[in-house]
């Protein structure tokens, strides 16, 4: 059994204010009596809350960690439920939904505690993907008083035909975590099942609990049903907490100056876990926890129980970890952002943070991990792995001691969910235009939906909205005589619950172990195993497809903390044999790449810019600094820094925008296709976080010297025009985004382990879907949607153009005869990183020439 | 060279035999977005008119003598009555002037009733042209059926691509359908046509095709 350590039973100590609407005996009695025996009386929040329910207005609760949030939430409910007379066999009453199942399944466990102590005829169940159909048939028929559920499964609730009486009886909505929902596809979908909630149950009234963000009022909109005039749900703020002690490590070693490993510092942070009771080492990428995990074992002379934790491993692997720690049997865990949110499970006192922290606010939440006691600083200790996070680290410390946020802006509802929606609701039963989209737009994400948009979905939805209208027969929605929409069949409504959801996994292969691969004789690789392997094998865990694309049969890599090599790939399973080797392959899974955020670079820039703020930096950096002042120039404040400089017979230009690696790589590519047509004849580029780095046949430093051309028309905005068109028609991350939406908008099936065995030659590809449809409808809505998502997402255009219109006719550029020493970390990426460029064709060329090798060679 | 022919493995996919002024292409699968709409999945309906674009960009090219499509010309039974107005007409001038052979498929078993003649196989000079390659054909074959593609990476990166394989004496054609899929060369279902030396993938690059060694090619 594992320790009641969950959010209701962290007590709130005493805050009483004095405020005398707030006073404590405005519970009624069980209430008060529960929290005397446990020796807590309510904070003033509760009871704000409590009075907002009770007046029928809906609220936002924003609360730091440990201050009694998930219990402000419920109070309300289980108050109200308490009084009902024979509550029982009323209906629902109160509908929680939380962003993480496992968190739903916690806060279930942890309200049993008020109930039954209370002795209270409240039944509080939940609702998850694995809950089972029996229940769920059940749930319908004979619902709750609380039920705990997720985004998706309310989806599925309000699409079938029985959700309008399920939720008919709805009192109260309790959301969770709604800071992290609500910059999501996910959210959207929320936002959408809400508004249809308020419509079957105009009574109910919500409450968001959240941490604190940069804008309150947009959650505050986010809440409460929009009729045009920025409507705001009421808020109510907790006391902070007791500010974070947050220390960056001022390593013994050499910082390096580039690379994300942090192996440098392995062993000052294996001191820290040992002088700690349980400490979370977070890290950015799955990778990087391979790696780390991997380097902290090489160390562990003591054998410290320390574990693995991120979203590849084995659902159940991951359970046996959060296990342990609940249990007090861990000493330290390295994790990715899985354990960013929800459910506490353990006594954790320290929080390192290896690697760049991306943004203020995640940071702190990452903190908040440590030490749930209001009154009680967490510790945290941030690891830099080279020069620039030791920056970045820097920036973020003293956003954190100003309580600065940097959440990210609110979202516009993306179309693709729209779709989905409209489908569902189509499958909850027939409804007229005119009152679906009216129901739409009084959600906070699509308020400024335009009608048109609002009918292009539903022409979507019914025949795939193409201008060549061909499909009339077949369409899954119909019209019908008095002008309302239904579902053509029930096959339709089926396919719809398989599809539900805003989440899409990439294609996921379940790796496998199984025995060694006989072994191969002479220096010949491998063949690469295509036929039967012995089943049986234990699973590890799931991985990218994409990943498994970078790799060869015989290829080492790291998973799971073991070092293994890919035997083969059979069927939808990567089939691996441990192996040994020093030096594996580690993957470098895209799985949680955070950008830089938008403030936290302008931290950085600011704080270059400025030495005498430099006290707060490692010596070895700011003597670093210093150097790059001498030698070059400091990136100056509100300008964009180039420099040039020949090295090894190409010509290199570095640029310094810090804006993220994603900027960048849009940045790099849109960069080399004007070089090209200039005539500079570049040959690639390199991106991370902060810098750009290409390098051309052509001398660019010179050629700008003797104004042959000029930086700042390099740099033009209008670059966003046709060269973007023409970029977006073939780039990877395009279609990968277009595919992201072919999928959640319910064109194309999702695909599901076990069910891919059709072979591949018969399964429709999505890229050639979007070949096809970008040539002959490229107004399409999923285009548009895809266009929007890559606007913010994966190309991150947005900022892109936001940096551009910056340094408009403020770039600096500085013509060096050597590298500068800021720029040495860029190009110690060229040959780790991938080399971006028109090398598509070059792949094949290169794979082409060895035959004309192995030929001539005889 | 295949079987002693010159065979030139176009970049749009097709095979040009140019001493039979003899264009060769496969598995078009028209129609395959309206066969998914009928159950329900709305691809675009655009894929007809995309492939048929990319053919008629061919034959002006090489203006062939012959045309043979060599099976899976329709995705399904139904297609040819789907087929849109514009599509048929566009089909009808590329016909015209030629002589155009529909090659039946596992997809089309039933002759194609749009123009020129229909065959279960054909000859041209010593090659056989049929839909589905056949383990232990004699010499010369060209077929299609199996969409190879093949994944190759290098230094620069990795891709996945359309291609020809073969090995000098029998071709196996890529699909030539804007919706068509691919399977990757190193398949199990290509091993036994090529019983002596692996095929050489012929990847269909931006503006040319290139040959791919076997080795290079990785499985999925």
């Amino acid at each position: 059994m594992r320790e009641a350590k969950g959010r209701l039973a962290r007590g709130p100590q005493a805050f009483y204010d004095g405020d005398v609407t707030r006073r404590p005996d405005i519970l009624p009695d069980p209430f008060r009596s529960w929290f005397a025996a446990r020796g807590w009386s309510p904070r003033a929040h509760q009871l704000e809350l409590l009075k907002l329910a009770r007046q029928g207005r809906s609220a936002l609760l924003v609360a730091p960690t440990g201050a009694g949030k998930t219990l402000a939430g419920f109070l309300p409910s289980l108050i109200d439920l308490a009084g009902q007379e024979g509550a029982r066999g009323e209906g629902l009453h109160t509908l929680y939904v939380s962003p993480l199942k496992a968190l739903a399944v916690d806060v279930a466990r942890n309200l049993e505690t008020p109930v039954s102590d209370m002795g209270l005829a409240v039944r509080v169940e939940t609702r998850t993907g694995d809950t089972s159909a029996s229940k769920r048939q059940r749930q319908r028929r004979d619902p709750p008083h609380i039920l705990l559920t997720t985004p998706e499964q309310l989806a599925l609730l309000l699409a079938s035909a029985d959700g309008e009486h399920l939720f008919a009886t709805l009192r109260r909505v309790v959301l969770d975590e709604l800071h992290a929902v609500v910059s999501s596809k996910r959210g959207d979908l929320l936002a959408l099942g809400l508004a249809r909630l308020r419509k079957i149950a105009p009574q109910m009234t919500m409450v968001g609990l959240s941490a604190t963000v940069r804008d309150l009022d947009e959650l505050r909109r986010w809440l409460a049903p929009q009729r045009g005039h920025g409507e705001k749900a009421e808020l109510v703020v907790a006391a902070p907490g007791a500010p974070p002690a947050i220390a960056m490590l001022d390593t013994r070693e050499r910082l390096p100056w580039s690379g994300h490993g942090a192996s440098h510092a392995i062993p000052e942070i294996y001191e820290r876990i040992k002088a700690a009771r349980l400490t979370l080492v977070f890290v950015n990428t799955r990778a990087q926890a391979e790696a780390t995990f991997q380097q902290l074992w090489h160390v562990n002379e003591d054998a410290l129980p320390i574990a693995l934790h991120h979203g590849s491993l084995d659902a159940g692997q991951r359970r046996r970890v959060e296990e342990a720690m609940a249990a007090g049997r861990l000493k330290a865990v390295v994790c990715t952002s899985t354990l960013d949110l929800g459910v506490d499970w353990g006594d954790v006192d320290l929080v390192v943070n290896v690697g760049a922290p991306k943004g203020a606010s995640r940071l702190l939440q990452r903190i908040g991990r440590a030490n749930h006691r209001l009154d009680e600083s967490s510790q945290a200790l941030l690891v830099p792995a080279n020069r620039f996070e030791a920056l970045e680290c820097t920036a973020a410390i003293e956003a954190a001691a100003e309580g600065a946020q940097d959440t990210p802006p609110a979202r516009t509802g993306s179309l693709d969910v729209l779709c989905q929606h409209v489908l569902g609701m189509a499958c909850a039963g027939p409804f007229l235009g005119d009152d679906l989209y009216e129901e739409i737009v009084s959600a906070e994400p699509y308020a400024r939906l335009r009608r048109e948009d609002f009918d292009d979905a539903v022409s979507f939805v019914a025949t795939g909205g193409y201008a060549l209208q061909t499909y009339d027969r077949f369409a899954k929605i119909k019209r019908m005589q008095d002008g309302r929409w239904r579902i053509a069949n029930a096959k339709i409504a089926q396919s719809y619950r398989m599809n539900v959801g805003a989440i899409v996994e990439s294609d996921m292969l379940r790796v496998r172990l199984v025995r060694g691969a006989p072994k191969s004789s002479g220096g010949a690789a491998p063949a690469p195993y295509t036929g039967r392997v012995t089943r049986g094998g234990r699973v590890l865990g799931e991985i990218e497809e994409y990943f498994l694309e970078t790799l060869a049969p015989g290829d080492t890599f790291l998973f799971g903390g073991e070092v293994l090599a890919l035997q083969g790939i059979v069927e939808n399973e990567a089939h691996v044999s441990r192996a040994h080797s020093d030096a594996p392959k580690v993957p470098s899974y895209a799985g949680g790449k955070f950008p830089l955020s938008t403030y936290l670079a302008a931290r950085v820039r600011k704080l270059l810019a400025s030495p005498k703020a430099w006290g707060a930096l490692p010596e070895q950096v700011s003597d670093w600094l210093a150097l790059q002042k001498e030698k070059s120039l400091l990136p100056p404040s509100g300008k964009l820094l180039v420099e040039t400089f020949p090295r090894g017979g190409r010509h290199y230009l570095v640029a310094y925008p810090f804006e993220g690696r994603l900027a960048h790589q849009t940045l790099g590519m849109l960069l080399t296709r004007r070089m090209e047509r200039m005539g500079l004849k570049p040959l690639g580029f390199v991106a991370n976080e902060y810098a750009l780095a290409v390098w051309s046949i052509a001398d660019v430093g010179t050629r700008a010297k003797k104004e042959l051309f000029h930086m700042d028309d390099l740099f033009a905005q209008d670059m966003l025009g046709d060269d973007l068109e023409e970029w977006l028609q073939e780039s990877a991350l395009m279609k990968r985004t277009f595919r992201t939406c072919a999928i959640i908008s319910g064109l194309i099936e999702r695909r599901f382990p076990g069910k891919q065995k059709t072979g591949r030659q018969v399964t429709i590809s999505t890229d050639l879907v979007y070949d096809v449809l970008r040539r002959h409808q490229p107004d399409h809505i999923l285009l548009r949607a895809a266009r929007e998502d890559a606007m913010t997402g994966l190309l991150d255009i947005e900022r892109l153009a936001q940096m551009l219109a910056r340094v408009n006719g403020r770039i600096v550029h500085k013509h060096l005869e050597r590298i500068s020493p800021l720029a040495v970390p860029i190009m110690l990426e060229i040959g780790r990183e991938p080399v971006y460029g028109e090398a598509q064709d070059e792949i094949l060329a290169l794979a082409a020439g060895e035959l004309v090798d192995e030929a001539m060679g005889g | 060279m295949l079987h002693g022919v010159a065979a030139l493995p176009d970049v749009s996919g097709a095979l040009w035999l140019m001493d039979h002024g003899a264009l060769v292409v496969s598995d078009l699968h028209f129609e395959k977005g309206s066969a998914y709409a009928m159950r329900g999945v709305m691809l675009p309906p655009y894929d007809t008119a995309a492939t048929l674009a990319r053919l008629g960009e061919v034959i002006a090219r090489y203006t062939p003598k012959i045309v043979v499509a060599l099976g899976d010309s329709f995705h399904d039974g139904g297609g040819e009555k789907r087929i849109g107005e514009a599509d048929r007409t566009t089909l009808c001038e590329m016909q015209s002037g030629r002589e155009w052979i529909w090659i039946s498929g596992n997809h089309d078993p039933d002759p194609v009733g749009l123009g020129g003649s229909c065959a279960k196989e054909i000859s041209l000079g010593p090659l056989t042209l049929r839909h589905e390659p056949q383990t232990g054909a004699a010499p010369g074959e060209i077929a299609g059926h199996l969409h190879p593609s093949a994944r190759v990476v290098s230094r620069a990166g990795g891709l996945r691509r359309r291609c020809f394989a073969s090995d000098g004496s029998r071709c196996v054609l890529p699909a030539f359908g804007a919706f068509a899929g691919g399977l990757n060369l190193r398949d199990a279902a290509f091993a036994p046509l090529f019983p002596n030396a692996p095929p050489v993938a012929h990847v269909m690059g931006r503006g040319r095709v290139y040959a791919v060694p076997f080795a290079r090619c990785l499985s999925d």
